[in-house]
């Protein structure tokens, strides 16, 4: 298998706190990698690493190394916002903009430039509603304000918001915290299925959504990664006593 | 005297609270009971028990003072003719013996000149109503003591004896105060209302004198015509046919408006952008007070910048490039009125971007787009509402504002919209109509007053809109 993400060394601080202590992970194409850990541990940070959304944050500095296919996203060629249209992400609260359906999808394609026409925006929008499971619920009303859509939907219209500028990546920052348990099956259904054409890394701190989504797992303690490897792996026999002590829930 | 007194009051019913308090505690801790009330309720119990009656006391004898006086003073035994006297004829004398009571009670030998002329000048029996009056302040003044230090010391150390484990003051102290500040509210909103009906009542007067339409629809404005209305039975209205047009004031007040607000719009807008998104909170911290400075300069120190240093320039700059600006143009009272409300946009709308919520932003950052994308696409058209109304209360702001206008704009009505020409307001000319030394019963007058009407109706409704907007827009995010 390839890897489409690789960090080596990287430690993050906040001003003169250190969030993330010399991590070093890599993330398989076209898998399902979930960072799990308890609050705090530093798996939400490191995973803004990926995308450089910490550059927004004054206070935050990353070091180390991290590459995405052999490229490292850090060096000054990069354009970042050349990067976050290969790395896409989804939040923890359903974030759409005030805008109608159609413009809240059309959004990033429309800055990156892909069509002037139309009938090729329609297909795009159409595709990515399509993709994230959306489309059918919203095809008679996709004018309507995306906030006026149930919190579920809504996250499901961030998602395909993020699909529809192509990204290879999606990271997901604990998408279904705000959502109900019927909602959350929804997604995590949906996860299964982007992974066939998208490498997916998401932070959850629930673990039953780790075991039932992810083919990887890490789990992150106190800005250390302590363990990684196969979902299964993790779950059933994992090779560190504080892993155990976390997924059998003695604390966290 | 009195306000030492009233000041004596406060440190008196101080002293009450803890009075009362320490009372409750006592009983509490000697008894080993429950109290009914909290201990600090028995305390502002005995407050409001103390200040309430002297504060009402004070209240009556402040405002009957002079009634007191007069009847205490001017007794038939004294002045037997005093029921044929005129109201100015008594105020007079009344006048004389407040005078002459200051200096009835002391020795002829330490008295001035003019105060000896005022004596010898006086009968016998405006003497004794001066002396009268004098012992009538003396009284005054010492049951003012007594309402404010005697009475209440009496009351709070009778009423602390009520103080037992089982009396409940607490609804009774909630009930007062929450009365106190209801009141408080009444009083605002009935003073706004009492505005309102002055305005109406007054208005109605001038419409006696001027036909409706002619007044909301001519279009020339010469208010001087009515110096030869005398009373409004006698008045034909065709005369004032021409002389009272609204609608040149109100374009010249649009024109002034509109100018300032393409002063304040764009700097207000964009300094609003620049330190929401852009400044770092550093700078933010020292530019936004220093913006807010402009609101707090006095608008006649605006006034006379725009008159005598803006309007120059501009006539100056004009003749340079051929052009005729009139030294009142609308133009330079507009720019200084639009400097004005620069920090009434940029303020009210920086406060509306930063309340977009910081998700909205992550979320196009993570799809790509630049800082300046986002704040085009997805913040400016999130606070647009918001952004909207700090607009409208500007303009209701400007086209209120009289200083600036009074001293900059002309006062001949002139129906343009070119802001090079002199052009006058609404608030300019209900100066104008008020400075004047005609009666306030001629319709040069009265005109003040429904014109007062007209921008209170105008900027109402501008604020109700802009009210409406910004409410609908915090809905959207809560």
């Amino acid at each position: 298998m390839v890897n489409i993400i690789s960090t080596k060394n990287v430690n993050v601080h906040y001003g003169d706190k250190q969030a993330i202590n010399n991590i070093s992970l890599d993330f398989m194409k076209n898998k399902v990698t979930a960072l799990i850990g308890p609050s705090g541990c530093g798996k939400s940070t490191f995973l803004r690493c990926l995308n450089r959304m910490n550059d927004v944050i004054e206070i935050c500095k990353v070091e180390g190394q991290i590459y995405m296919n052999d490229t490292d996203i850090y060096s000054n060629e990069i354009e970042v916002e050349h990067l976050r249209e290969k790395i896409g992400m989804v939040f923890q609260k359903p974030n759409p903009f005030p805008k109608s359906i159609f413009d809240n999808v059309a959004y990033g394609p429309r800055i990156h430039g892909f069509t002037d026409k139309k009938n090729e925006m329609d297909e795009i929008v159409v595709t990515a509603l399509k993709k994230a499971g959306l489309f059918e619920e919203v095809k008679d009303r996709l004018d309507d304000l995306g906030t006026s859509l149930s919190g579920g939907q809504q996250q499901r219209l961030c998602i395909a918001r993020a699909i529809a500028v192509k990204p290879e990546v999606i990271l997901m920052d604990e998408p279904c915290s705000a959502l109900d348990p019927i909602a959350t099956s929804i997604i995590e259904e949906l996860i299964t299925e982007l992974k066939e054409s998208y490498t997916i890394i998401i932070v959850t701190h629930s673990m039953q959504q780790a075991a039932r989504v992810s083919d990887k797992t890490a789990f992150f303690h106190l800005g250390n990664l302590i363990e990684e490897g196969d979902t299964t792996k993790i779950f059933t026999k994992p090779d560190n006593q504080k892993t155990n002590d976390y997924i059998t829930g003695r604390f966290g | 005297m009195q306000y030492l007194a009233l000041l004596l009051l406060f440190a008196v019913s101080y002293g009450f609270f803890y009075f009362g308090k320490n009372r409750a505690l006592k009983i509490k801790f000697s008894n080993n009971a429950r109290l009914a009330s909290l201990p600090d309720y028995y305390g502002y119990f005995l407050v409001l028990i103390v200040l309430l009656p002297s504060l009402l006391i004070w209240f009556f004898l402040l405002i009957y003072k002079p009634t007191f006086e007069e009847m205490y003073v001017m007794t038939p035994t004294l002045f037997p003719d005093l029921a044929n006297w005129s109201d100015s004829k008594l105020g007079l004398i009344l006048n004389k013996i407040t005078n002459l009571s200051l200096i009835v009670n002391i020795p002829e030998v330490d008295l001035m000149k003019g105060q000896l002329s005022l004596l010898n000048m006086s009968s016998e029996s405006e003497k004794i109503a001066a002396k009268n009056l004098a012992s009538f302040d003396s009284i005054y003044g010492w049951s003012v003591v007594v309402v404010f230090i005697l009475l209440p010391i009496i009351i709070g150390l009778l009423v602390s004896r009520l103080i037992n484990q089982k009396l409940n003051v607490q609804p009774l102290v909630e009930k007062i105060i929450i009365n106190i500040i209801r009141l408080s509210s009444i009083i605002a909103i009935l003073i706004t209302f009492g505005i309102f009906f002055s305005l109406i009542f007054e208005a109605i007067k001038f419409f006696q004198f001027v036909n409706f339409m002619d007044f909301f629809f001519n279009t020339s404005w010469n208010p001087n015509r009515a110096w030869v209305i005398s009373s409004a039975e006698t008045v034909d209205k065709e005369v004032l046919k021409d002389a009272f047009g609204w609608i040149p004031l109100l374009t010249g007040t649009l024109l002034v408006g509109s100018v300032a607000m393409f002063v304040a719009l764009p700097l207000g807008l964009a300094s609003a952008i620049y330190l929401a998104e852009y400044a770092s909170p550093k700078v933010r911290d020292i530019a936004k007070p220093i913006i807010e400075i402009l609101a707090g300069i006095p608008t006649v120190v605006y006034g006379f910048f725009a008159a005598l240093t803006l309007a120059p320039m501009l006539k100056q700059f004009g003749d340079s490039v051929g052009i005729n600006i009139s030294a009142e143009s609308a133009l330079a009272a507009g720019l200084a009125m639009g400097v004005m409300i620069i920090p009434f946009v940029s303020s009210l709308s920086d406060d509306v971007i930063r309340s977009v919520p910081n998700p909205l932003r992550e979320g196009s950052y993570a799809l790509g787009a630049t800082k300046s994308e986002t704040i085009k696409k997805v913040i400016l058209p999130a606070a647009l509402p918001g952004v909207m109304g700090s607009f409208l209360l500007a303009i209701s702001r400007a086209i209120g504002e009289t200083m600036i206008v009074v001293m900059a704009a002309s006062l001949r009505a002139n129906l343009t919209f070119n802001p090079l020409e002199p052009a006058t307001t609404i608030t300019t000319q209900i100066v104008t109509a008020l400075i004047g030394d005609v009666e306030f019963t001629n319709p040069k007058t009265l005109v003040a007053f429904a014109l007062g009407l007209t921008l209170f109706v105008m900027t109402l409704i501008l604020n109700v809109i802009a009210v409406v907007i910004v409410r609908k827009y915090r809905e959207k995010y809560e």
